[in-house]
């Protein structure tokens, strides 16, 4: 993969309008995605992942808006853009899989049509060659009888089903941009390996370059060749996935990794108590001075309260921000 | 599909004893009778006679049988004021009634839905406050008043239309009751719909239908309208029912000679079986409206089967 990047994100802050003033409830978010590659933005609820991707594909409502920062897409900027220039691209370029398949579909229009729509709206196709095109759509995302499929009504398929609906709703103008939020949180965890695996081989087969946002660090650094660890509103790691697993760098990446449970430890290590992260995650409104992980990690000093960290570029590839890394 | 239409018809008719039972008895128990209200001192002797006549006199569970009885087949009655069959009476009075609901139905809904969609569609906005201040207005208004109010401007000042009776049933005579009429449930229509719209718009598959980079025209027309539809039908179907109570009063106001004004007539001077027959009508209509709405929620939403 060479070449310009597919986009490229610098320096973004996404404003919170609180009514009484704007606070940042992202900042200082920048990374870059190549073409066909995946990359992967983890963290906690709240940490602001789901709203960075929302700022991508421009969907961003009041009161939430960018602060600041370039969003740069095949080498255009793409923040100003009109909203009708904002529409070409969004579903046709840079397409979206949200969490809840059960609410993300509208439950009075048949499946077949919510997929026919993207053949009208962006390959200017008639709604009669769009249901056409709906039903090879469902049959590449693997539902059988798809001709009869079509028909159907979200509430009539399984969870499983409906994501992968989604899957050929967002894949259907072949866009160069898949940003997938939490798709396989609320499945149960068969079907979730199912609707990864299918979206990543529809995605490779198509050169279709994914950002996946999970809370799962497992399940991300599984998909994605590079991942970033968000935390706070700010990106506190950014490695390629091998690499965060074996020598997380930052203190809280570590915490994470630490507190994932493995299988077979007991019989490895004995007995042990899962580890965990003390505290919590700061509200948005009271973030601390300086590193906003201070008041939660063991190894922060007085310059962790007072200065924030920038961004130091590790030998081994990827980047951390923190006074003391490894 | 045909065994809930079934169950359905078979649970009316509870309701539709219930009823007649609830009638019969409060023109059991208020005083006065057809009798009393012909004059102020009727010869007793008269009332008397009148009133075993009238089959008045029998114990009330020997009337109430005889009236369940001729209702089984469909007999509504005899006038006590007319001596004419009830049935006619009302088949007489109901298309007028028909005309004046459904037209006001017509002009509230296709003014009041429209002014909601657009109203939700800018919260906050020019045309939102106008229009929430327009249906604030017309809910509060007494009809009686505004009836005058609306009789006074269009009849009396201007002169473009009659100001009461039915003239040959054409729509000059119809425009001015329906109005007055129709301006209640459209503010209400407005409201909800503003504010189905406005819930919808916040649901996920909105996000999902943005995220497919359509405009937000779009977004309304293909995702919003249909899922709107479901809670609007239902407050339409619930007007419906309050429409034929309020006809009523417009009824009255406007000499229209509906059904409205047979019953308020009829109250006023006791005459019993048709007070009977057209509240019985009243709440048939209200009951097959609502089976109407059951139907049509089933066609909107297909989450929504009957067995």
């Amino acid at each position: 993969m060479t070449g310009a990047p597919l986009i490229e994100v610098e320096d973004l802050r996404i404003d919170l309008d609180s009514g009484s003033g704007r606070v940042a409830a992202a900042e200082g978010i920048s990374f870059r995605i190549d073409r066909g590659e995946t990359f992967g933005l983890v963290g906690e609820s709240g940490c602001g992942k789901s709203i960075t991707a929302l700022a991508l594909i421009g969907l961003l409502r009041p009161p939430l808006s960018i602060g600041a920062g370039v969003i740069r897409f095949d080498g255009r900027e793409i923040q100003h853009l009109s909203a009708a220039a904002q529409r070409d691209l969004r579903g046709n370029r840079i397409a979206m899989i949200f969490q809840e398949p059960m609410t993300a579909l509208n439950p009075v229009s048949p499946v077949g049509r919510q997929i026919a729509e993207m053949f009208v709206l962006h390959k200017g196709k008639s709604w009669r060659e769009a249901n056409k095109l709906a039903v090879e759509a469902l049959a590449d995302v693997r539902v059988t009888a798809p001709e009869r499929r079509v028909n159907d009504y979200p509430h009539q398929l399984s969870g499983g089903m409906r994501q992968r609906v989604m899957i050929a709703i967002a894949l259907a103008c072949g866009p160069d941009l898949l940003i997938a939020d939490e798709p396989t949180t609320a499945l149960d965890v068969t079907v979730q390996a199912e609707i990864i695996e299918l979206m990543r081989n529809l995605c490779a087969e198509r050169g279709t370059a994914i950002l996946m946002i999970s809370h799962d660090l497992g399940l991300v650094a599984n998909v994605c060749r590079r991942v970033a660890v968000m935390y706070a509103g700010r990106i506190v790691e950014e490695r390629g996935s091998a690499d965060i697993f074996r020598a997380p760098s930052h203190p809280y990446t570590q915490g994470l990794v630490d507190s994932l449970p493995r299988l077979g430890s007991r019989a490895a290590l004995g007995r042990s108590r899962l580890k965990e992260i003390a505290g919590v995650v700061p509200a948005i409104t009271s973030f601390p001075d300086g590193c906003r992980f201070n008041p939660r990690c063991a190894h922060a000093t007085d310059i962790c309260r007072s200065v924030v960290p920038t961004a130091d570029f590790l030998e081994a590839g990827g980047l951390v921000r923190c006074h003391h890394h490894a | 599909m045909l065994s809930f239409l079934i169950r359905r018809l078979l649970q009316t008719i509870p309701t539709v004893l219930a009823v007649v039972l609830l009638v019969f008895v409060l023109f059991s128990v208020v005083p006065g009778s057809i009798a009393s209200t012909i004059s102020d001192d009727v010869d007793p002797q008269v009332e008397l006679r009148l009133k075993q006549q009238l089959g008045l006199n029998d114990p009330i569970y020997v009337r109430f049988g005889n009236y369940i009885g001729k209702l089984a087949i469909g007999d509504f009655g005899t006038s006590f004021r007319t001596r004419e069959p009830v049935t006619s009476m009302i088949a007489k009075r109901a298309w007028p009634t028909l005309q004046l609901i459904f037209t006001a139905m017509a002009f509230s809904v296709l003014l009041g839905v429209p002014l909601g969609f657009v109203a939700a569609l800018r919260p906050g906005g020019l045309v939102d406050s106008a229009a929430m201040i327009v249906a604030v207005t017309g809910l509060s208004i007494a009809k009686f008043w505004l009836g005058l109010v609306i009789m006074y401007v269009f009849a009396l000042k201007l002169g473009w239309l009659p100001s009461f009776g039915y003239g040959d049933g054409g729509l000059k005579h119809l425009l001015l009751p329906a109005l007055t009429l129709g301006v209640s449930p459209m503010a209400l229509f407005a409201r909800t719909t503003r504010a189905a719209v406005l819930e919808i718009m916040t649901a996920d598959f909105v996000r999902t239908a943005r995220s497919k980079g359509m405009s937000e025209t779009r977004v309304v027309k293909w995702h919003v309208m249909r899922n709107a539809l479901v809670i609007i039908l239902t407050t339409v179907g619930l007007q419906f029912g309050g429409l034929m109570g309020q006809a009523v009063v417009v009824e009255k106001l406007f000499s229209w000679p509906g059904i409205g004004s047979l019953l308020v007539d009829s109250v006023l001077q006791r005459d019993i079986p048709a007070v009977q027959g057209s509240i019985l009508v009243v709440v048939l209509a209200f009951l097959a409206i609502n089976l109407l709405v059951d139907l049509l929620y089933g066609v909107i939403d297909p989450r929504i089967r009957y067995a």
